[in-house]
C-alpha cells in the first residue's frame, strides 16, 4: 500500500476534543506528531485503564483515539518551547489545536503569527462554540456540547431528564469535521499553495447531526421530543426499540414499499408460534401508514403481538432469522462482546491487533474506517509519552545531547 | 469573490438516503460540481418525507432537501431503462468522482460496477457506501441506517440505570459517519493529482461508526472483559454532572465540574448557600459518594431561573454549563449560531424559503457557499445539453424512451 499522506507532517496540540482528528490524518497515512506537555496529556488521566493499572499509558481512551501518531512533549509556554514549535512549524504542513479561543494569541503562537513563518500551513481550530462570537469563549464539555447542540434534548424518556449518549460523541463530531475540513483545505492547497484556518465548532457539529426536526421546526413550528423507545416524526407515533428475552432490539413496522419487508417477521411468527394472531391479516402490499390514524394504529393490536413474539426471543437469534428472512428494519442491539464476536466484521478481517511491547500484551482495535484500493488507510501504535523526542529534537532538529538534556531537565520537553 | 475549494471538481453521485448525499453535498458546498442521478421510479427520501411546504405532499415541496441536496445538479435518468446505461456511462466519463450507495449486484447489472468501469476509466474515484461494506457474508445486504445503533450497542451505553436503555431518535450512523468518507475521498484525490490513478473506496457505515460508538469501550472488553453500565448524564470523573429542570415546560440546564476550581466557581454562582459548605459536598470523592442529594440541592436552585439565566450566570464565573437546547432555540434564540450564521435562508420554488443546515467547519480562504436545493429533474436539459452534448432530436428519444425525465409541473 502506498501512503498518499506520508509527505506531509501534522503537529497535533490536541486535547480531548480533537484527538480523532489527528488519529483520522494518521489512519490515512499522514505522519503525525502528537506534542503534549511534559509528562503528558491531561486525557491521559480519562479511563477506563489496561488492567484497571491507573497509568497514564495504560489510558485505554488516549490509546484508542491516538493511532498512527508518533509522540513528543513539549512546553510551549516556554520560550525555548516557542522556539522550537516555530522550527517544528517550518517543517510541517497542518496544525491541530483544541485550545480555548485567544490561548495561543497569548502566547504568541497565534495562526495569524505562525502563517509568517508558514504561509502554505493548514490550521485546524477545534473549539466549544467557534472561534468568535458571543459564546466563543464559554467553557463545555460533552454534556454541555451534546445539550448546547440539540442532541441531547430529544434524547431519553419523556418523564425524565434529557440523557445522553453515553459514550462521549460530541468531539468526535467535532473531530471527524476537522479532518474534513483540513483535507478540503489540503486539495486547494495543491491547487494554489495557499495555506488557511480551518475553523470547527463542537456544538455547530452537534446540530449538524440533527436532520429532520429542524425542519418540523421551521416549516411546522413543532417541536420534536424525546419519546423513550418510541419515534413520532410522521403523525403517527410509533415502536422503535423492543425488548427481547436478553436485551434490546431495534423494529419498526413500516408502510409504504418497504413494508412487504414486515412480511418476513410474520413468516417467522408463523413458523415458531403457529399463527402471528392479527398480523396475519395485514395485507403488507398495500399497507400506508399515512392513511392510518393514531387511534386505529393503537388499537390494531400489531405492536402488542409483535412485542410479546419477540420478548420471548434472545438476540442472536433475531440477528439470525432477520438476516435469513431479509427483515432490514429488525436488528437486536450488540454488546461490546457481540460486536467482537460478529461474522461479518471477522469475515472482512476488520480488527487490527497491535503489539505494545511495554504492555506486554496487543491490543485489539476497530480496524480501518474504510477500505481503500491502493492508498493506506491503517490502523498505527499510539505513542508513549515522549517516545519519540530523541527521533525529532536530535536526529531530525539536530540538537546535541547535552542541548537535549538541558531541556528535559528544565521541564521544557 | 471568494474562491471555492474543490472548484473543478467533477462529482458523479448515484447514491440516496442520505450518508452519499451528505457526502456529496459537503464536497458541493464546497464548491465541487455534482450532479446527482434521480428518478421517479425510485424516489429518495430527501422528496417523499414530511414536512412539507404547505402540507403538500409534493416531491419539489419536501423540506428534507434542503439538509441534504444544496448546491448540486439534479439529473433525472430512470436507470432500470436499458437505454440508460450509455448516460450513465457518459457521466461517469465525465466525473472524477463516483459516489453510489447500489447493491453491487444491481451494479454490475448495469455495467458499471467498479471492475467494469476501471477497465475503461482506471482514473476515476469511486466511493461505495453501504451499511455492512461490498464483502463478507453480509456484504451488498441493504440495512437501514437507524438501526446500526443496535449494532453499536448505543443503547445499552445510553440511559438511566433503573431502566431499560434508549435511542438517539435518528440515524445516528448516516450523520456521524460521512465526514470520515469525505477524508478518504480527499486523500485519494490527493493521490491522483499525484499519480494519475483511480481507486475504490468501500465504505461499511458500521466500520467506519465503531470508532464513535461503542469506540474506547471495545478495548475494555476485549482487554478488561468489562461491558459498559449506562449511567444517566453521570461520569465517573466529574461531580456533579447532569442535566437540571429550569423554570419553563420542559427546560432544562446540563452542569458539569471537573476540578476543585470549577466546584468553588459552581458555589459561588449559586450565591455560596449553606448546604455547599457542608463536608460531605468538599471533594470529589465525598461528592461522587453523596451525588443524588448534590443533584436535589443544585436542581433546587436551577429551576428557580430559565436555563438561559442558569448558563450566563455559571459561565460567567466559569463553570462549564449550558442550556437543553431545542430546535426552537437552535433557530431562533441562540446568538452564537446567529453570528456564524449556521441556519442559511434560501429558497426555491414549491417550497419557499426555507433555513438550510450549514457545516461546523469554517475554511477562511475558501469559506463553503449553500446553492439552492434543485427541483426534481431540475437540470436533466442542461446536463444534456452542455455536459454531454446531446442533440434536441437524442434527448427527446430518450425522454419518449422513459430514460430521461424532467421535473413536475408546479403544483
Amino acid at each position: 500500500m502506498e501512503s498518499s499522506l506520508s509527505e506531509y507532517r501534522v503537529l497535533d496540540l490536541t486535547d480531548e476534543k480533537g484527538y480523532f482528528c489527528g488519529k483520522i490524518l494518521g489512519d490515512l497515512g499522514a505522519d503525525v506528531i502528537k506534542i503534549e506537555r511534559p509528562g503528558g496529556d491531561l486525557g491521559r488521566r480519562i479511563g477506563p485503564f489496561y488492567k484497571n493499572e491507573c497509568h497514564p499509558e495504560k489510558n485505554l481512551f488516549w490509546l484508542t483515539y491516538n493511532t498512527s501518531k508518533r509522540g513528543i512533549t513539549l512546553n510551549i509556554e516556554t520560550a525555548d518551547g516557542k522556539a522550537i514549535f516555530s522550527e517544528l512549524l517550518r517543517r510541517s504542513d497542518f496544525v491541530i489545536e483544541s485550545f480555548p479561543p485567544g490561548y495561543l494569541s497569548r502566547l504568541g503562537l497565534s495562526y495569524e503569527e505562525m502563517r509568517r513563518i508558514n504561509s502554505r500551513l493548514i490550521w485546524v481550530s477545534i473549539s466549544p462554540f467557534g472561534q468568535e462570537g458571543p459564546y466563543s469563549s464559554f467553557k463545555t464539555s460533552d454534556l454541555v456540547s451534546m445539550a448546547m447542540g440539540g442532541l441531547l434534548y430529544i434524547t431519553g424518556y419523556p418523564e425524565r431528564p434529557p440523557v445522553r449518549i453515553g459514550v462521549p460523541q460530541s468531539y468526535l463530531l467535532a473531530a471527524s469535521h476537522g479532518a474534513a475540513g483540513a483535507l478540503i483545505a489540503h486539495y486547494y492547497r495543491g491547487k494554489s499553495g495557499v495555506g488557511q484556518q480551518v475553523d470547527v465548532s463542537i456544538q455547530e457539529a452537534v446540530t449538524r447531526a440533527l436532520f429532520l426536526e429542524p425542519l418540523f421546526w421551521d416549516i411546522e413550528k413543532f417541536v420534536i421530543r424525546r419519546d423513550g423507545h418510541y419515534i413520532k416524526r410522521y403523525k403517527l407515533r410509533q415502536r422503535e426499540l423492543w425488548e427481547c428475552k436478553d436485551g434490546l432490539v431495534f423494529f419498526r413496522i413500516f408502510g409504504g414499499p418497504t413494508a412487504r419487508r414486515n412480511k418476513g417477521l410474520v413468516e417467522w411468527m408463523k413458523e415458531e408460534e403457529g399463527n402471528a394472531g392479527v398480523l396475519e391479516s395485514v395485507n403488507w402490499d398495500s399497507l400506508n401508514l399515512s392513511g392510518v390514524s393514531q387511534e386505529e394504529y393503537d388499537n390494531s393490536g400489531w405492536e402488542e403481538e409483535i412485542g410479546k413474539f419477540l420478548k420471548k426471543q434472545t438476540g442472536e437469534k433475531i440477528k439470525i432469522e432477520a438476516m435469513k428472512r431479509n427483515i432490514i428494519a429488525l436488528f437486536p442491539c450488540h454488546t461490546c462482546q457481540e460486536i467482537l464476536k460478529d461474522e461479518q466484521l471477522a469475515q472482512r478481517n476488520y480488527w487490527v491487533d497491535i503489539e505494545y511491547p511495554y504492555l506486554g500484551a496487543a491490543i485489539r482495535y476497530p480496524g480501518a474506517f474504510c477500505k481503500m484500493d491502493l492508498t493506506l488507510c491503517r490502523i498505527g501504535p499510539a505513542p508513549k509519552i515522549g517516545e519519540h523526542n530523541r527521533e525529532i529534537y536530535i536526529q531530525e532538529l539536530g540538537m546535541s545531547d547535552t542541548e537535549y538534556n538541558t531541556l528535559v531537565q528544565g521541564g521544557i520537553v | 469573490m471568494m474562491k471555492t475549494a474543490l472548484e473543478g471538481v467533477k462529482v458523479l453521485d448515484l447514491s440516496w438516503s442520505l450518508t452519499g448525499l451528505l457526502i456529496s453535498k459537503y464536497l458541493a458546498d464546497h464548491g465541487a460540481e455534482v450532479v446527482w442521478i434521480e428518478s421517479r421510479a425510485h424516489p429518495d427520501v430527501t422528496r417523499t418525507n414530511p414536512p412539507y411546504r404547505d402540507g403538500k405532499a409534493h416531491p419539489d415541496h419536501c423540506a428534507f432537501a434542503s439538509t441534504a441536496l444544496t448546491s448540486r445538479f439534479s439529473f433525472g435518468l430512470n436507470m432500470t431503462k436499458p437505454g440508460a446505461r450509455e448516460t450513465s456511462e457518459r457521466l461517469i466519463q465525465w466525473a472524477d468522482i463516483f459516489v453510489q450507495s447500489l447493491r453491487s449486484g444491481v451494479l454490475k447489472e448495469w455495467g458499471i460496477a467498479y471492475e467494469q468501469i476501471s477497465q475503461w476509466k482506471p482514473e476515476l474515484i469511486m466511493l461505495s457506501i453501504s451499511i455492512y461494506g461490498q464483502t463478507g457474508p453480509r456484504g451488498g445486504v441493504a440495512g437501514w441506517g437507524y438501526h446500526t445503533q443496535g449494532f453499536q450497542g448505543l443503547p445499552y451505553f445510553t440511559g438511566d440505570r433503573d431502566l431499560p436503555g434508549v435511542s438517539v431518535p435518528l440515524a445516528f450512523s448516516d450523520v456521524s459517519t460521512p465526514w470520515l468518507a469525505v477524508s478518504a475521498l480527499m486523500a485519494a484525490l490527493d493521490y491522483r493529482r499525484k499519480t494519475g490513478k483511480g481507486q475504490h473506496i468501500d465504505f461499511s457505515q458500521i466500520e467506519a461508526g465503531l470508532h464513535f460508538i461503542p469506540g474506547h469501550h471495545l478495548l475494555d472488553f476485549s482487554l478488561n472483559e468489562r461491558e459498559y453500565e449506562r449511567k444517566g448524564n453521570h461520569c465517573d470523573y466529574a461531580c456533579p454532572h447532569a442535566v437540571y429542570p429550569c423554570r419553563g415546560d420542559d427546560r432544562w440546564c446540563a452542569i458539569t465540574i471537573f476540578s476543585d476550581q470549577e466546584w468553588e466557581a459552581l458555589c459561588h454562582g449559586m450565591g455560596d448557600p449553606n448546604w455547599t459548605k457542608e463536608e460531605k459536598f468538599s471533594t470529589l470523592r465525598e461528592r461522587k459518594a453523596h451525588e443524588e442529594e448534590l443533584d436535589s440541592h443544585i436542581g433546587e436552585w436551577t429551576r428557580k431561573f430559565p436555563p438561559e439565566e442558569v448558563m450566563h450566570l455559571l459561565q460567567a464565573s466559569g463553570v462549564p454549563c449550558g442550556v437543553v437546547q431545542n430546535c426552537a432555540d437552535l433557530m431562533d434564540n441562540d446568538p452564537q449560531l446567529g453570528y456564524r450564521q449556521y441556519w442559511r435562508k434560501l429558497s426555491r420554488p414549491g417550497l419557499g424559503e426555507c433555513a438550510h443546515p450549514a457545516w461546523p467547519v469554517r475554511l477562511s480562504q475558501t469559506p463553503y457557499k449553500l446553492r439552492p436545493t434543485p427541483r426534481f429533474g431540475e437540470h436533466t436539459e442542461y446536463i444534456c445539453k452542455e455536459y454531454l452534448n446531446m442533440s434536441e432530436q437524442e434527448i427527446n428519444s430518450l425522454k419518449e424512451e422513459g430514460v430521461l425525465e424532467f421535473g413536475y409541473e408546479p403544483s
